[in-house]
């Protein structure tokens, strides 16, 4: 029971109490009592949040997945950017590995009547009748540079046999003719002996009525005159083949001596010859023609310039971010500090640039910029315009939230200074949230960059690198035939936009506890 | 009533000085060489009556004069060759109005149906096949599931058509003939082919794509607002006086859900006017969002400007009736009020 003591009659005895009849209720030091635990810092309380929320952690797995890809692909890939070869524009994916097992071998499924199994199968049969004296079928199927890979089935529809056939695409596109100088043949030549790999094969008879195509070299064989039906030449004559049991009649050009010829003189100094286009291409680039991704429609390598548009994309997300937090930050946390007319000034300010539409800020920058900073450093500055305001007025929020509290007057009244009360005092409590809003900046720049770059509004053709919206745009004409060169950029945008967004949504729970659940 | 008037006003105000800088941005690029078309001399004169050869301030005095007295807000140059812009724009208005309407009606019923049932159902496998699709559809940019669309049901399965047809193929398809297609095209009195079955056949697939992102976005706000009220204490007492849990849910959790969702539904609906650039773009819908992009490739300025005002307008209208409606649907809300 506690004795109540009246304040102003406090007895003599109490006020007078001598001082060696006081003494300290505890020797040594006084001292609160250690914590047992460790503390826990704002940020490993987060960390330990938020690896609690698997789906975040896998999306955070998959975003760095996604980063490593874009930054080791240009290292370890034979092709940069800028190389294109459009003889293979539109291929299928095609590696090494996973051919294999059956995947990613470059073959498509197609139908083919007697006349162009002929052609097809013929590419291959050409390919094995190295020297000219004549191969046969089953040399050519089982020719490794042979187009046709498998035989899936033979079928007869309407009195005329057909069969489905895995075609190598790549291979599909068999031999060319190409006009070289004498320097460059030797050199062809010598390569030929170096590695052991023929490029040069036997040339074709152009002028003869049984050749169909002169301009094509893959017909070598003997046709019907006008026709594509392959033949036999007899005495005077010709008669057509039975392609299950007769072998194709090459077509070639002989000189005087009934040896092959494997060039053609036109004019002085230069030769016309026939390659192997695979061949051909190794010697040019010293490499296989293998995409893991496929090649687009000006024949570019998709893996390459995917990881490239990645980057690009990304890098143009943190920039804005990273900016967007600075200038937002300030701005907010000035707007919210002094509060008053600055306030509301800078509001209004902020205010006309947020109801700006986007889509005109972004087209007026490019039409004032691009031509002089290029276009992603206009898109940047139209990002950078209006992308604050999002930061400025939530740290403005958390500013007017925390300027009144105690603790901040406390430390005014020791006299800390406006700008330390604003940095040390209040900035800290809106780390969270600011944190949070500026990696949800991310996936929206990536979104509109793609969506802008889709719409052509900002254009990133050509050699000097791409944009994922490119790619999708570019791909938009030939989606019934090659879904493959819309597949892995939307692919990639897709699983970006999702994880970001679930990774997001990880920080915040992380970060404000009390939110979690609630969408904004 | 105050507060609305105060609040009309500044919208005006910001979408003077939004037309000022953008006006002065666009009249400082290079000016659009005049034509040598059939129509010389008129163009000329519209040239000269838009005052295209003094400074900047007088044509834009020039331009705000001809808004006020005649709503007169430029020439198209190269879209529809010198005719006004205001007609340009509306009349690329049916399409996307037509689209976005279907879209519309199919969506929200959905959304709100999906994010109720998410709700209602929280924490159970439900609510997490519903989170996670509205999760996939947030997130995938809407040109990709466009094309998904487009690949299975057009050239997988044939069932609907790549791209939004055009008139002229809708009316023969009505079982018009052709000079009675012609003329009610060179009438300009198309809705009855807008609104048309063989159309709404052709628009199916932009309508699909346009809905999926609304129906998440709706599914996921609904679930979140609806969580929030059925935790709520008042809940706990209406349970407790003895209503059921359909009782309960119905007459006061979804009302006060209704709060926050229903501004948001009649700001959309609001918003759709402005059509979707994407969608529009990959279905060939002849829209309001084409048109935006048409005039930025042909550098058509007056249309540019006016359909960047429009846009602008219908952004500020739809913030503004979302604050206004608040305060109706539940008058302890002012916004702005202290």
């Amino acid at each position: 029971m506690n004795k109540v003591v009246d304040i102003d009659n406090v007895p003599s005895e109490i006020l007078n109490i001598p001082a060696q009849k006081l003494r300290l209720a505890e020797r040594g030091e006084l001292h609160d009592e250690k914590f047992e635990t460790k503390p826990i810092g704002y940020f490993r309380d987060a960390w330990i949040r938020f690896r609690k929320n698997r789906s975040s952690v896998v999306a955070a797995m998959i975003i760095l997945a996604i980063i490593l890809f874009a930054l080791i692909v240009p290292l370890i890939s034979p092709y940069d950017v800028s190389f294109s070869v459009t003889t293979y524009s539109k291929k299928l994916p095609r590696t090494k590995l996973l051919s294999k097992i059956g995947i990613f071998d470059g073959t498509k499924v197609r139908e083919r009547n007697d006349n162009a199994y002929a052609y097809t199968v013929g590419i291959g049969v050409g390919a094995a009748d190295t020297d000219g004296t004549g191969a046969t079928w089953e040399e050519g199927l089982a020719h490794e540079l042979s187009p046709a890979k498998r035989i899936i089935r033979e079928y007869e529809r309407e009195g005329k046999r057909y069969r489905d056939i895995a075609i190598d695409v790549y291979l599909e596109v068999g031999f060319r003719y190409y006009s070289v100088t004498d320097e460059e043949y030797e050199k062809i030549r010598a390569w030929e002996n170096e590695t052991g790999i023929q490029v040069l094969y036997p040339m074709v008879d152009t002028h003869s009525e049984f050749c169909y195509d002169p301009l094509d070299a893959n017909y070598w064989y003997k046709t019907k005159p006008g026709r594509m039906e392959p033949i036999k030449e007899t005495d005077f004559s010709y008669r057509e083949i039975d392609i299950d049991t007769e072998q194709l009649e090459p077509n070639y050009l002989y000189d005087k001596d009934g040896n092959v010829r494997f060039y053609q003189n036109i004019g002085t100094n230069m030769k016309k010859i026939r390659v192997l286009y695979y061949n051909y291409y190794r010697y040019l680039y010293g490499f296989e023609p293998y995409h893991l991704f496929g090649t687009d429609a000006s024949g570019y390598d998709i893996c390459v310039r995917l990881a490239d548009g990645v980057r690009l994309s990304i890098m143009l997300a943190v920039f804005v971010s990273a900016i967007n937090f600075v200038i937002g930050g300030v701005y907010g946390a000035i707007e919210g500090y002094f509060g008053g007319t600055a306030d509301l000034i800078m509001e209004r300010i902020a205010d006309i640039l947020y109801n700006m539409p986007f889509m005109v800020v972004v087209t007026l920058f490019q039409l004032h910029f691009a031509n002089k900073v290029g276009p992603i450093m206009s898109l940047l500055f139209a990002f950078v315009t209006t992308g604050w305001i999002g930061t400025a007025s939530r740290i403005r929020m958390q500013f007017y939230r925390f300027k009144n509290s105690e603790y901040v007057y406390a430390a005014r009244t020791l006299g800390a200074s406006d700008a330390r009360l604003m940095l040390r005092h209040i900035f800290p409590n809106s780390l969270g949230t600011i944190i949070t809003s500026s990696v949800m900046v991310i996936p929206g720049v990536i979104y509109s960059e793609t969506m802008l770059s889709f719409l052509g509004i900002i254009s990133l053709q050509g050699d000097k690198g791409t944009s994922l919206g490119t790619m999708i745009s570019n791909a938009q004409a030939s989606l019934t035939q090659f879904p493959h060169m819309m597949f892995f950029p939307a692919l990639i945008i897709s699983l970006l936009m999702i994880s970001f967004n679930l990774f997001g949504n990880g920080l915040r729970d992380a970060f404000n506890p009390s939110l979690r659940g609630v969408e904004d | 009533m105050k507060y609305i008037i105060k609040r009309i006003l500044l919208m005006l105000m910001t979408l003077f000085i939004i037309m000022t800088i953008s006006f002065v941005l666009i009249k400082m690029l290079q000016p659009e060489v005049p034509a040598t078309g059939a129509a010389v001399e008129t163009e000329m004169a519209r040239r000269r009556a838009l005052g295209y050869d003094k400074p900047i301030l007088v044509q834009y005095g020039i331009y705000l004069r001809n808004i006020l007295t005649k709503w007169d807000w430029g020439t198209s140059w190269k879209i529809d060759y010198l005719s006004d812009a205001t007609e340009v724009l509306f009349s690329r208005m049916a399409p996307t109005l037509i689209v976005n309407i279907y879209a519309f009606i199919i969506s929200v019923p959905l959304g709100i149906l999906f994010g109720i049932y998410a709700a209602l159902k929280k924490n159970k496998w439900q609510d997490y096949l519903i989170s996670t699709g509205v999760m996939i559809f947030v997130s995938v940019p809407s040109f990709v599931y466009a094309f998904l669309l487009q690949y299975f049901f057009y050239y997988k399965l044939g069932w609907f058509p790549s791209t939004v047809s055009s008139l002229y193929d809708v009316g023969i398809k009505m079982g018009l003939g052709q000079s009675e297609v012609t003329a009610m095209l060179a009438s300009g009195d198309t809705l009855r082919l807008w609104l048309s079955w063989p159309m709404f056949v052709s628009m199916v697939l932009p309508v699909m794509a346009l809905s999926f992102g609304t129906i998440a976005g709706l599914a996921r706000f609904t679930r979140a607002e609806l969580t929030e009220v059925l935790t709520s204490d008042f809940m706990l007492l209406a349970r407790a006086k003895g209503l059921t849990r359909a009782q309960a849910t119905i007459r006061h959790a979804l009302k006060n859900a209704m709060v926050p969702i229903f501004p948001m539904i009649i700001s959309e609906f609001i918003l759709i006017m402005s059509g979707s650039l994407v969608i529009e773009q990959i279905f060939g819908i002849p829209g309001v969002g084409k048109l935006y992009l048409q005039s930025i490739n042909l550098l058509d300025y007056d249309v540019f400007l006016f359909v960047s005002m429009f846009y602008t307008f219908i952004g500020l209208v739809g913030s503004l009736v979302i604050d206004m409606s608040y305060g109706i649907i539940d008058p302890r809300i002012r916004m702005g009020e202290r």
